[in-house]
């Protein structure tokens, strides 16, 4: 064989190449390496920003269990709570706590922890951002494996913020023992993993619970790194240095899926553009024409790569009060019409602002920009701001957006309360739509204690919205995850991405 | 005497700096957008809620009551506590600094290493071929920022020819027996050379990124001053005496051509400080440039505030250095 000098050195580099990057995919893992988007500030779930962060939920998921279990369709399941409910009247609680579950340091979990874990939740004084929600129950009480607890202000979604955020069973002992900051430099829980090792901002390394009540996990350790650039994240995967990994660009995922297991779940995150009702918002006619002349289909395709479900309402198929008959379709020349009954057209356009943030969500302003295209084909200037996303919160606290701000909401309980609820009810701090007509129609709903009824009557809010277009909703995002072809994921609906839910292929 | 009088003069407007740096940030940081409070609000919050919440955070006071809790708090050594990390902020920048700055120090030896060697070949090969090659490559050095230098490597070295880790400071499955968070330093100092050679490992890729721009510049300045210098009377007179022309460059030009450029490596190195805050997000290495970052993201107004005051200290504390140095080598201003 005639071996010039050229050939040799592509030879040896090409075999150095293959040795140092095969191995990760082709023997079997022992240790699964996550890379992760979000690094994990906090391990208390119930305090502080990080508690309400839905982004890392997946990594408290992994060590601690929440009250009840959520599964990947969203729907509830019997966790630490096997049981649950109201009394007839509803004045009272009543829960059943899992009985032979311990602790990661040993110590047996009772029903002590749960009661405890409620009323801490509740109490303002520990920083948990949503106290006010667990302040509806009240004077628990603990009886062998049962809690009660009285009903202070009757709240149908309760039961769902048990497994939302906050939700979570902290060790009642332990806690007290070692106080907040001895928690967080040694959390336990009762979750599939335990934390044997955490570098903030840089790895967390976990050992699976082998008396785990859901039984053991699939992987014995599992490190889960904190890579937070995309591009970087994409080169882990790529290299072997990570078997899973998700949140890359549509294209990259596009790419590099046709050799690993990949995996694109629509999740309970939505693109949404709030109307506020201020300027030229008020007249319907504009609103109507803003949400007809949007080709929401033609943004997800081009856009996105087709990796997107195009809504009509704030409700997703997963949620409980999701109507598919209630439609908002693409129609340009209707768009037409409803602005020259308001005396507008193409020559002389509505005029009005539209704020989005750029980067926060895949392709925010890029979409933004297309629609923004599209609203000037019927007779729609509208002026692109760009800002950040505290700015948003801030605005929108302030009942201060612009006529149109862009947004992504996520839900991931599934109930229309914490959806359409929140974001269109005029007195609540997250809407900037305050109409006195939807204020009349969501009201009665908050405390409406017949479920179906109450379902029903939130399908009724979401086509009166979409009737008198009083938002937009634009797309429910797809979550990607591409992982090594030795592990076979379980993607869950809320977005969080769980190892104990990934097993060997 | 004049050596003392730059010296007080410096300490003095080093002082002056840094509590302007102060008075900027805190101010600032709370004008510019972004509550950290409404980024916390769940839906249904009340205005009772918000407000309960923003007391907690003690936001709920004027911002010149709120800069005169911090301010004393500081001068006690108390610069608060993290909203988002719940920990006391000075024990976390003190934490993360050492890592920072051994990433720094790495970038920046590396720079001085191949700038340095740029321009002694450059100034030995002078009008020649090899020269315009090592302009050329300097030239593409400094167009392309840091970050994209970051991105190519993770491309070559991370996924290409995988010989180097893209992520992190330390392999996590490690046992790190260390007490103090100089994890190269001490694991140099305790002889643990595996542990050496795992966290340079880390560390190569964007000390490396750091290091290109860098090295560059040093390499441009210090081969113009060695060419300036190679045509002075002394050295000519050193060639009549028989040196070869590496030892002319080597012992004769280069202590003099060293000056100008000591003086921009010290200035240098507390922009490459700065560009860590990138280069660590690249490759999620956990230093104060990636804990700024998640800072801002989060309004962490208390830890953002921390930040910049300590990279305040470094960069006066570094150009003091440099000044004092400076001062020290130059005879016209130690004599006065």
């Amino acid at each position: 064989m005639n071996l010039s000098r050229r050939s040799l050195l592509k030879l040896s580099g090409a075999a150095i190449a293959a040795s140092v990057a095969l191995p990760s995919f082709a023997q079997a893992i022992d240790e699964l390496v996550i890379a992760y988007n979000v690094p994990l500030p906090s391990w208390d779930p119930t305090t502080g920003p990080s508690a309400v962060n839905p982004t890392i939920q997946g990594l408290y998921q992994s060590v601690f269990d929440q009250f009840i279990l959520q599964q990947p369709d969203l729907k509830p399941a019997p966790g630490l709570l096997t049981e649950w409910g109201w009394n007839d009247d509803k004045t009272q609680v009543h829960m059943t706590v899992r009985e032979g579950v311990t602790w990661h340091d040993g110590s047996p979990f009772t029903a002590e922890d749960v009661a405890w874990s409620l009323e801490r939740a509740a109490n303002p004084e520990t920083g948990n951002p949503i106290n006010f929600v667990w302040a509806s129950l009240g004077n628990f009480k603990v009886d062998g494996n049962t809690v009660t607890a009285d009903v202070k202000q009757f709240d149908p979604t309760i039961f769902k913020w048990m497994y939302f955020l906050t939700g979570y069973v902290l060790p009642k002992a332990y806690y007290t023992a070692v106080g907040a900051e001895g928690f967080e430099k040694a959390p336990i829980g009762t979750g599939p993993y335990m934390v044997e090792k955490f570098e903030q901002n840089a790895f967390v390394r976990l050992k699976a619970n082998a008396n785990y009540w859901g039984g053991k996990p699939d992987f014995d350790t599992v490190t889960i790194k904190f890579v937070t650039d995309s591009a970087a994240r994409v080169a882990e995967i790529e290299s072997g240095s990570s078997h899973v990994t998700l949140e890359m660009p549509y294209e990259e995922y596009d790419r590099l899926k046709g050799n690993m297991n990949a995996y694109a779940t629509p999740v309970s995150d939505i693109g949404m553009i709030f109307l506020n009702d201020i300027e030229v918002m008020a007249d319907p006619n504009v609103r109507k024409a803003a949400v007809a002349a949007i080709d929401k289909q033609a943004i997800v395709d081009r856009l996105l790569s087709g990796y997107g479900v195009p809504i009509d309402t704030l409700e997703t198929p997963e949620y409980d009060a999701y109507d598919a008959s209630i439609k908002t379709p693409y129609d340009p020349d209707a768009a037409i019409a409803l602005l020259a009954a308001s005396g507008y057209s193409v020559d002389n356009p509505v005029k009005f602002k539209i704020q989005t943030t750029k980067g926060f969500k895949p392709k925010d302003y890029e979409m933004i920009q297309a629609i923004v295209g599209l609203w000037r084909k019927v007779g729609i200037e509208a002026e692109i701001e760009v800002y950040e996303i505290a700015k948003h919160y801030e605005l929108r606290g302030a009942d201060q957006l612009a006529p149109a701000a862009f947004y992504n909401w996520g839900n991931s309980v599934a109930d229309p309360t914490t959806s359409t609820g929140f974001a269109m009810f005029g007195p609540s701090p997250h809407s900037v739509w305050d109409s006195q007509d939807l204020i009349d129609k969501i009201g009665p709903l908050w405390g409406e204690k017949d479920e179906a009824k109450r379902i029903e009557g939130w399908k009724g809010v979401s086509r009166y919205v979409a009737e008198n277009a009083y938002v937009i909703p634009l797309l429910q995002y797809v979550q990607p995850i591409l992982a090594a072809k030795g592990v076979t994921v379980t993607p869950h609906h809320s977005g969080a991405l769980l190892p104990h839910l990934m097993k060997r292929a | 005497m004049a050596l003392l009088q730059t010296l007080i003069l410096r300490v003095i407007t080093t002082a002056v700096t840094l509590l302007g740096v102060a008075v900027i940030v805190f101010f600032v940081i709370r004008v510019v957008p972004g509550n950290p409070i409404a980024m916390m609000l769940p839906p249904g919050a009340t205005a009772e809620d918000i407000a309960n919440l923003t007391a907690i955070y003690g936001l709920d006071k004027s911002i010149p009551q709120q800069f005169f809790i911090w301010g004393t708090g500081v001068l006690g050594g108390d610069f608060g506590t993290s909203i988002t990390l719940k920990q006391p902020v000075l024990e976390l920048v003190l934490g993360r600094l050492p890592a920072t700055l051994e990433l720094s120090v790495l970038a920046l030896v590396m720079a001085i290493v191949i700038g340095g060697a740029a321009a002694l070949t450059g100034t030995r090969l002078r009008e020649t071929r090899v020269e315009g090659g090592i302009d050329v490559a300097q030239g593409m050095a400094l167009s392309v920022p840091d970050f994209l230098w970051g991105l190519v490597l993770i491309l070559v070295f991370g996924v290409l020819v995988p010989v180097f880790q893209i992520s992190g400071r330390v392999t996590p499955s490690l046992q790190l027996p260390f007490v103090s968070d100089f994890y190269l330093v001490e694991s140099l100092l305790r002889l643990r050379f595996d542990l050496s050679l795992d966290l340079l490992s880390h560390m190569l890729l964007p000390a490396l990124a750091l290091a290109i721009p860098l090295a560059a510049i040093i390499g441009q300045l210090l081969k113009q001053s060695l060419k300036e210098t190679m045509h002075l009377d002394y050295v000519t007179l050193a060639r009549t005496q028989g040196y070869s022309e590496a030892k002319v460059i080597w012992s004769q030009a280069l202590p003099n051509a060293i000056l100008p450029t000591l003086t921009l490596v010290g200035v240098q190195f507390t922009f490459l400080i700065g560009g860590t805050v990138i280069i660590e997000r690249l490759f999620s290495y956990e230093g104060l440039g990636n804990m700024a970052i998640d800072a801002v993201i989060n309004r962490d107004l208390p830890l953002i505030q921390g930040i910049v005051i300590l990279f305040a200290v470094i960069f006066t504390g570094v150009n003091l250095l440099v000044d004092l140095t400076y001062a020290a080598l130059n005879p016209r201003l130690r004599h006065g």
